[in-house]
Formats: structure tokens, C-alpha cells, sequence
């Protein structure tokens, strides 16, 4: 079997406070296929943009990192400093969560999609500098225009078109896109959700896109992780994940979207997320499980075990199966 | 769009000019007495100054004021003169007009001080950046900050007696005052004494700078702080980019707009701090020369020197208010929120 | 108590500005204990005499014992700063309030005046306003008194900013539609949120007001016949104290004058901490 392009393996990212240990992300295992795309859903406060700075490896002190993170077989957290640089923006680049102020306020455009590109090592011609911001600014549907302007001049979505074109200006082989579409209006988010898409898709690049929107996750991605307090719960086929969802926290996730036609009463889910500051043993939804095993789930967390080929499921209920 | 904002700022400038201005011709009228005219025949009186002088010092302090016509009239004569740079005489000097004597005394104490304040400013941002980056170890802050905020909320005038103390009286390294050396005649055209009023100047001069730079360093560093927590500089760490392009083109220069205003504000403290530290180093240009006003009751001179130096700084803030929105496109020239 | 001092080992500047006015307010105190305060004035004693055990801070030139100076001066010139802070607050809370919470004309008005009293520089009215009164003998009081001419300003503008931030929060809206009036709503709504602010805010005034009252000591306007610390500099200056090599004269007071300023910027600093709570350290 081809070696995924993405893999992490047990990856921790623990902040050391006064307060205690803050388990943000606590043994995180996924992988990501070359060409394929990865949903990652949780609630806020789940770990999810930890986990992506993490990847970045851009968790400052008091946090810290362990584990494994391979992309196309280099182990990041191994990098140097120089190295771990050079191959951000060109091996796996980032589209930001508000891209409102992702953009230095004093910079050009222009100079901000070139900036990458140049301490990179790439060098341009007079001209070419040009023709190449006109040709990413076409990628996402702008207009060559904007690359004279400052971002205070433009809306919310046009940002965010540029920050994509700058994630996607050296095409790098992974894209993490952090909920790039939560901070825009409903009609916008669409727009820039398919252009990603389509560009993704086209340049043949593997996504991770993190996201709280269930009817969008089922809509792009092939694959859906299901993370909750740092731990990760399921893992599979989208569709399969949809039709057939094994762990209690991923049922109540896709029942508590309004189905259109259906006008029936809301379902939610009863309790708070707990907190991850030194965080009791056991399973992190024990207290809001409705399928809770008394004396087992609040004691002992449950392994991540591949259940059906491609399905991975962190649940007790499962303990005696295959 | 840009030229309302033009005409405001213009239309500040006078305001505040004419309110300095006004306030000079107030005071004196606010005791009752006229101490103007007190201090002039008692000065008369005591130097024994010939007739057709007294009876040309009277003169010209009326036509100055106007008293021989009603108050509102001495009002806008004096304004008039105000604007055209006419402060009269001074007591003291007689013949000698106000003006005279600010451009003679100005040409000391304006290279110092300029020169002190561009150090000043640059040392203090750059030390500001660094002390407030990241990637600076920190106990270079936590070392730094205490003597830092001391040194910021001290009186230039203070640190001018230490500076003294230390280096011109304790280890002879600098002279213990004067602009020049007490042999030369001031030429601005020979190099000679270029030198020498350089070499005078590097204590004034340092006085300025850690005074100031201190300040100006705790702020920039407080504005990296919050600098560096801001989306823009995590994404362009997310591009990859150097380091060192992070630090200046997205962490500095964000961070240099608030010290800018900052720097505006300050000058009215800088200018007239340096006019008292003056004294203190025994120069005999601006600050001096009005502290004698003061002492000797030289009215004309006081107000002189005075609305000169608030016409300065408010010139010199008219200027900042045109350079802020070169640097920020975020403010264009149109109106602002108050 | 343990919960205060658990709070200083947080907030360690403002514990230590805190502690450092109280050891100069005992040394004032208490001093006088241990000096003749009439030995504070001129001809008192053998002039320019170097520390010794019989003058532990040495004499001036015009016979004045130092170590009474100090511990006399040291009051007085708090006592200047208290007076021009009390003040200048005073005054800044009103306009403040006024300006902020009524908006509309009396609000440009007001701003307006502030912000070209702000333009000109304090120092400059006040040696306006005190070559009036150079003739007349100046007390410590009228010190306080005219520096506070000034001090108004930047508290109140610095309030006015407060009041109107505070102004449109929803708990304010409340109070109006329960039916308070403006002056109730003023003081039992946006005062008692604001406290933090306004002790943060005193303690800045107090501090400007000494600053600004010592830049006017030492061109000579003062209370000439008093030993503040900024006068005692200007003697200093005035008869060339370090041309006669004596150092205690020119080092005392500076001391005494850096410890009552960094207090005073320590304490600002450890309260401005708890005014806004978003700087607090976290966790």
C-alpha cells in the first residue's frame, strides 16, 4: 500500500501552567492520502487549531510537542529551525481562521504574495514579479487590480481569496485550512469554499480542513475525523461516517443538524465540553454520553482501533468486537 | 478628501498659536496692576538709562499694546505683532528686540536638542523592538525594564547633574558644561568649532536620550508585545518567512505608528525639558537665557521665548499629522472619529 | 491580609511602589523625630561641611543641615504633588464626567479646550502664569496650587475616554430604562466601576504634578524659602555646587527625588494592572 502522504502519530501538545498541564491535543493519530481530503470536526475548545499550529509547528512556550508528524516521509518535529521554515509555505501552507487581519495592514498586497515566494529562495525577473501576483490573484478570482491595494481596502471574502493564493502561490503538498470560511457571511462562504475546492482539487494537493460545520464537511472532504477535547473519537469515509456513525459523540453531532423538511425539535447535547486543564483519566465524553458504560468510560480512555477497514473508532462500546 | 484634513490640522496649528499668544496678553491683566509697565520704569529707574531711552522703552510699550487705545484694540494689536514675530524688547538688552536674541540664543540649544531627540527616538525604538521580540531571551527584559522606567520618569534636568557628576566632575571624560570652550568665539562656519560645540554637546545630548529612549523603549516593546499576538504576524510566520523580514516589515513597522503619536506628544516635554536642563549645563542659548528672564522679570522676553518655543512644537506636531498618514494607509486624509 | 500580599507577589510593581512611598512618608514623619526642622533653613549651622558624624548628610552652603532638608523637603514636595493631584483630579473627574457622559455640544466644548490646553505645553503656562507672581514670596501651598492649573487636563481627558466607553455598555442601558436618573446612574453605576481607574488615575496626576513642579523648581520658581527638593537643586545650580566639590549636596536630593518618582511610576504601573483587567497576567 502506498505510503500516505500525511502521517502523525500520537501527537501531544501539552502547555505547562501554573494552573497545571493543559492537554490541548492529547495522542492525536491520523493520516492524509496524497490527493485526498481530510475533514476535522470538533467543538471549539476541541484542540483543532492547536492541532493545526502544532503541524506548523508553531506552538510557542509553554507549549510543547511530541510525537510524530511525517509529511511524505521527513519527520517535522525533527527539522531544524532554517529547515522547519523552508518547508512551511512550501510543503504545507496554511489558509488562517479570520483572515480580517491575517494581512499586515501596512503591506501592499503585491508585496505580501511575493514576500513568501522571495524568502524562499525564488527569484523573478523585472516583470515577471508582476505577472506572477496577476496569475495567483486570477487563481481565486480576483482581478489583477487588487495587487496595488491594501487589505483594509478590501471585504472580508476578497481577504480571504488572497490568503489562499498565498497559501497555494508555491503549491505545497499539504493545505491546512483552519475554518476558512467561519468568519464570512453565508453566500460569500459557499464562493470561497468551492474555489478552494476546485483549487485543491486541480493542483492535486491533500487537504486538512478543520471546521465545526458538519453540512459543509459532508459536502467537501472524502475523509471525517471527529476530535473532542484533544482525543480524537472516529475516523472514516465521510459518507460511510453519515450514514453509519459508530461513536455516541459523532450520532449526536449529525443529529443535531436541522434537516430540511423536518420541523421537529432541536437536538442538541446536553452538558459542556470538559476542560482540558489536567484533565480527569477516562473518556473526555463520559459525562455527556448518552450510551455511558458506568465504571469503565469515566476510568479508562478508549484505544483508537480500526474496526472496519478505514473506520477508527475510540469507544468502549466497541470493546469486544473483531 | 485630503484637504479637509489638511485645512483642520492648519486651522489647529493657530488656534493653538493664538491661545498661547492670547494667554500672554492676559495674564498681566489678570493681577489688576500692570506689571509690564511696573517692571519697565522700575528697570528704567535702577539702570539709569537716559531720558530719550526711558521715553523710547514707554513708547514702544505702548504701541506694542496699544494702551492708548481701547482693550480690544490692544488686543488684536498685539495678536497682529504676535504673528508677524514682533515681541518688542527686551528689558534687559535694550536695544536689543526679543527676536534678536531668540535667533542668537536658538542657534545654541536647537542643534543639541534636534540632534538629541532624532538619537533619542531611533535608539529607543530599535531598543524597544528588540527588547520586545520574541526571539530575545528574556531576562534581557526583566533586567532591563526597572532601570528603564526609572530613567524615563526622571526630570532631564536631574540626569543632567548625574551625567555631570560622573563624567565631567568625578572622571574629567566631558566638560562641566558651556557649549563651547570659554576661549573661542562662536563661528558657526569653522569646523574648529564644530568640533568643540560637538564634543560640549555629548552629555546634553545623552541627557535627551536616556530620558527619552527609555520611554519610547517601554512603549515599543509593550506595542511588540501586542504586535506579535496579532493574526497578521502568526500567518506571515505560517509563510515561512525570514525572521528577520518578520521583525521589520511585520512586527516594527505595525508598532512604530502608536510611537510616532507618541513622539508627537512628547515633544512639548522634550523641548521644554531640555530648555531647563540648558541651565543646568551652562549654555547660554534658549532655556537659559529665559530662566535670567525669569529671575530679572524680563517680561517681553519671557513671552517671547515662550510662544516662540509653543510655535515650534506646535509646527513640529503640524508636521507629524502630515507624515502619520504616509506611514499608516489605514488613515487616509479624510475626516477622523474624535 | 495574606490575600493582599499574595496579590502584591503577583503585581510585585505595585507592592514595591507602594512600599517605597511609605518608607518615604516615615522617613518624613519619623525624621523630624530625629532633626531640628528648623535646621532645614539657611544659616542654621556651619555651611559646606562634608558628611560627617555630627552633619550625616552635610551642610550647604548657606548653613542648612542637609539631613533636615531632606527629611522637611521630602514632605513638602509630596505635599506639592498631593496638592496638585487632588486637584488636577478634582477637576478632571467633573469635566470628565461632563464631557463624556453628556456628549453633544458640551462635549466638543470641552474636548475641544483640552485639546489645545494640551497642545501648548504645561510647563510653559505655568512659567506664564508664576513670573506673575516671581515677586511674591510662594508658599508650598501656592506651589500646589498653580501647578494644579494644569494637571486638570490629562485626567480629564483620559476620563472622558473612560466614561464614554463605559457609557454605551449594556449595563448602563439597563439602568436608564429602569428609569435612574444621570446623576445616580454617575454615581452608582460608572463611579464605582471606574475606582480602579480614578486611583490609577490620582496616582498619575500626582505624578505629573511633581514632575511638573520640579521642572519649575529648578529655574528658580518655587517656594524659594522652602526646602523642597527641586529648590535645593536650584541652589545646587545657583551657586555651582559641584565646582566646589560638594557632591552630598548634589546626590541627596537627586536620590530622594528618584525614589519619589519611580514610587510613584511603580504604583501607576501596579495599578494601571488592576484597571485593566486585560493586561493581567493570566492563569
Amino acid at each position: 500500500m502506498k505510503q500516505p502522504l500525511v502521517e502523525i502519530k500520537d501527537l501531544k501538545t501539552y502547555f505547562y501552567v501554573k494552573a497545571g498541564t493543559v492537554k490541548a491535543v492529547d495522542g492525536l493519530t491520523l493520516t492524509v492520502e496524497t490527493g485526498t481530503k481530510l475533514g476535522l470536526v470538533g467543538e471549539s475548545g476541541s484542540g483543532k487549531t492547536t492541532m493545526a499550529l502544532a503541524i506548523m509547528r508553531m506552538i510557542r512556550p509553554p507549549g510543547t510537542i511530541q510525537g510524530q508528524i511525517l509529511v511524505d516521509g521527513v519527520d517535522l518535529l525533527k527539522l531544524s529551525e532554517e529547515e522547519m521554515r523552508k518547508a512551511r509555505l512550501s510543503k504545507i501552507a496554511m489558509i488562517p481562521q479570520g483572515a480580517m487581519n491575517s494581512l499586515n495592514p501596512v503591506a501592499r498586497i503585491k508585496d505580501q504574495v511575493l514576500d513568501g515566494m522571495l524568502d524562499h529562495g525564488e527569484k523573478f525577473a523585472r516583470g515577471e514579479e508582476e505577472k506572477r501576483v496577476a496569475y495567483l490573484l486570477d487563481m481565486v478570482g480576483l482581478q489583477a487590480k487588487v495587487a496595488k491595494m491594501f487589505p483594509h481596502e478590501l471585504s472580508g471574502g476578497m481577504k480571504q481569496r488572497v490568503t489562499a493564493a498565498i497559501a497555494l502561490s508555491m503549491h505545497p503538498k499539504v493545505l491546512i485550512a483552519d475554518e476558512p470560511t467561519s468568519a464570512l457571511d453565508v453566500v460569500i462562504q459557499r464562493e470561497v469554499m468551492e474555489m478552494i475546492t476546485r483549487l485543491v482539487n486541480d493542483l492535486n494537493l491533500s487537504m486538512i480542513l478543520i471546521g465545526h460545520d458538519m453540512g459543509l464537511m459532508a459536502q467537501t472532504v472524502d475523509r471525517l475525523a471527529v476530535m473532542y477535547a484533544g482525543h480524537i473519537m472516529e475516523i472514516g469515509d465521510v459518507r460511510d461516517m453519515f450514514a453509519d456513525p459508530l461513536h455516541p459523540y459523532t450520532k449526536a453531532l449529525i443529529n443535531s443538524l436541522p434537516v430540511l423538511g423536518n420541523r421537529g425539535v432541536f437536538h442538541g447535547i446536553p452538558g459542556v465540553p470538559p476542560s482540558v486543564i489536567n484533565p480527569p483519566p477516562g473518556c473526555p465524553f463520559a459525562s455527556r454520553c448518552p450510551d455511558v458504560i458506568a465504571g469503565i468510560c469515566e476510568s479508562q480512555t478508549a484505544p483508537l482501533r480500526e474496526l472496519r477497514p478505514g473506520r477508527w473508532v475510540a469507544c468502549h462500546l466497541y470493546d469486544g468486537e473483531k | 478628501m485630503k484637504a479637509s484634513y489638511v485645512v483642520r490640522r492648519v486651522i489647529f496649528l493657530f488656534m493653538v498659536i493664538w491661545t498661547a499668544a492670547s494667554l500672554n496678553f492676559i495674564l498681566p491683566h489678570l493681577t489688576g496692576r500692570d506689571p509690564i509697565r511696573e517692571q519697565l520704569e522700575q528697570q528704567i529707574a535702577s539702570q539709569g538709562r537716559p531720558a530719550k531711552d526711558a521715553a523710547a522703552m514707554i513708547a514702544t510699550y505702548n504701541r506694542l499694546f496699544g494702551l492708548d487705545k481701547p482693550l480690544w484694540e490692544q488686543y488684536l494689536v498685539y495678536i497682529k505683532n504676535v504673528f508677524r514675530l514682533d515681541f518688542g524688547f527686551s528689558m534687559m538688552e535694550y536695544p536689543r528686540t526679543v527676536m534678536e536674541i531668540i535667533i542668537a540664543r536658538g542657534k545654541i540649544t536647537l542643534p543639541f536638542v534636534a540632534v538629541g531627540i532624532v538619537i533619542a527616538f531611533i535608539v529607543g525604538i530599535l531598543l524597544g523592538a528588540l527588547m520586545g521580540w520574541s526571539r530575545s531571551p528574556a531576562w534581557i527584559s526583566a533586567i532591563a525594564i526597572p532601570p528603564l522606567m526609572a530613567a524615563s520618569s526622571i526630570p532631564q534636568f536631574v540626569i543632567a547633574l548625574l551625567l555631570i557628576f560622573f563624567f565631567a566632575f568625578k572622571i574629567r571624560l566631558f566638560p562641566l558644561g558651556y557649549p563651547y570652550p570659554l576661549d573661542m568665539t562662536e563661528n558657526w562656519g569653522d569646523p574648529q568649532f564644530l568640533l568643540q560645540y560637538a564634543y560640549h554637546a555629548v552629555l546634553p545630548i545623552m541627557t535627551i536620550v536616556i530620558v527619552e529612549a527609555s520611554g519610547w523603549a517601554l512603549g515599543m516593546r509593550a506595542m511588540m508585545v501586542t504586535v506579535e499576538g496579532e493574526d497578521y504576524t502568526v500567518f506571515a510566520e505560517a509563510k515561512g518567512l525570514k525572521p528577520s523580514r518578520i521583525f521589520l516589515r511585520y512586527m516594527l513597522r505595525n508598532a512604530l505608528l502608536p510611537s510616532l503619536t507618541g513622539l508627537a506628544l512628547r515633544i512639548g516635554f522634550v523641548i521644554t525639558g531640555a530648555a531647563v536642563a540648558e541651565a543646568y549645563f551652562n549654555y547660554n542659548g534658549l532655556g537659559a537665557r529665559l530662566g535670567a528672564a525669569i529671575a530679572s522679570f524680563d517680561y517681553f522676553v519671557i513671552y517671547g521665548i515662550a510662544t516662540i518655543i509653543v510655535i515650534c512644537i506646535a509646527s513640529a506636531t503640524f508636521i507629524m499629522d502630515m507624515i502619520y498618514p504616509l506611514l499608516d494607509p489605514r488613515i487616509s486624509y479624510r475626516a477622523q472619529k474624535g | 491580609m495574606s490575600g493582599f500580599l499574595s496579590y502584591v507577589r503577583r503585581n510585585p510593581a505595585l507592592g514595591v511602589g507602594i512600599g517605597m512611598l511609605l518608607f518615604l512618608l516615615l522617613f518624613t514623619t519619623l525624621g523630624r523625630l530625629f532633626v531640628n526642622p528648623l535646621h532645614a533653613y539657611p544659616l542654621s549651622v556651619m555651611p559646606t561641611q562634608p558628611p560627617s558624624a555630627q552633619y550625616p548628610f552635610g551642610t550647604d552652603v548657606q548653613g542648612r543641615d542637609l539631613l533636615a532638608v531632606m527629611v522637611v523637603g521630602t514632605g513638602l514636595t509630596l505635599q506639592i504633588g498631593a496638592i496638585a493631584g487632588a486637584i488636577g483630579l478634582s477637576v478632571g473627574i467633573v469635566l470628565g464626567f461632563v464631557a463624556g457622559y453628556s456628549g453633544g455640544v458640551l462635549d466638543t466644548v470641552i474636548t475641544s479646550v483640552i485639546d489645545v490646553y494640551m497642545s501648548i505645553p504645561g510647563f510653559l503656562i505655568l512659567v506664564l502664569i508664576a513670573s506673575i507672581f516671581s515677586k511674591v514670596d510662594l508658599g508650598v501651598t501656592e506651589m500646589g496650587l498653580i501647578v494644579s492649573i494644569v494637571s486638570w487636563a490629562g485626567p480629564a481627558r483620559a476620563i472622558r475616554a473612560q466614561v464614554l466607553s463605559m457609557r454605551e455598555r449594556p449595563f448602563v442601558m439597563m439602568s436608564k430604562l429602569s428609569g435612574m436618573g444621570t446623576f445616580e446612574i454617575i454615581m452608582k453605576e460608572l463611579v464605582p466601576n471606574l475606582a480602579p481607574y480614578l486611583v490609577m488615575s490620582l496616582s498619575q496626576t500626582v505624578y505629573g504634578g511633581l514632575q511638573a513642579s520640579l521642572g519649575l523648581e529648578a529655574l528658580g520658581i518655587g517656594a524659594r524659602r522652602e526646602p523642597t527638593m527641586g529648590m535645593t537643586l536650584y541652589y545646587v545650580q545657583y551657586y555651582s555646587a559641584l565646582m566646589l566639590g560638594m557632591w552630598w549636596w548634589v546626590i541627596e536630593p537627586i536620590i530622594v527625588i528618584v525614589l519619589v518618582l519611580t514610587s510613584l511610576v511603580m504604583t501607576s504601573f501596579g495599578l494601571d494592572e488592576i484597571a485593566n483587567p486585560r493586561r493581567r497576567k493570566t492563569v
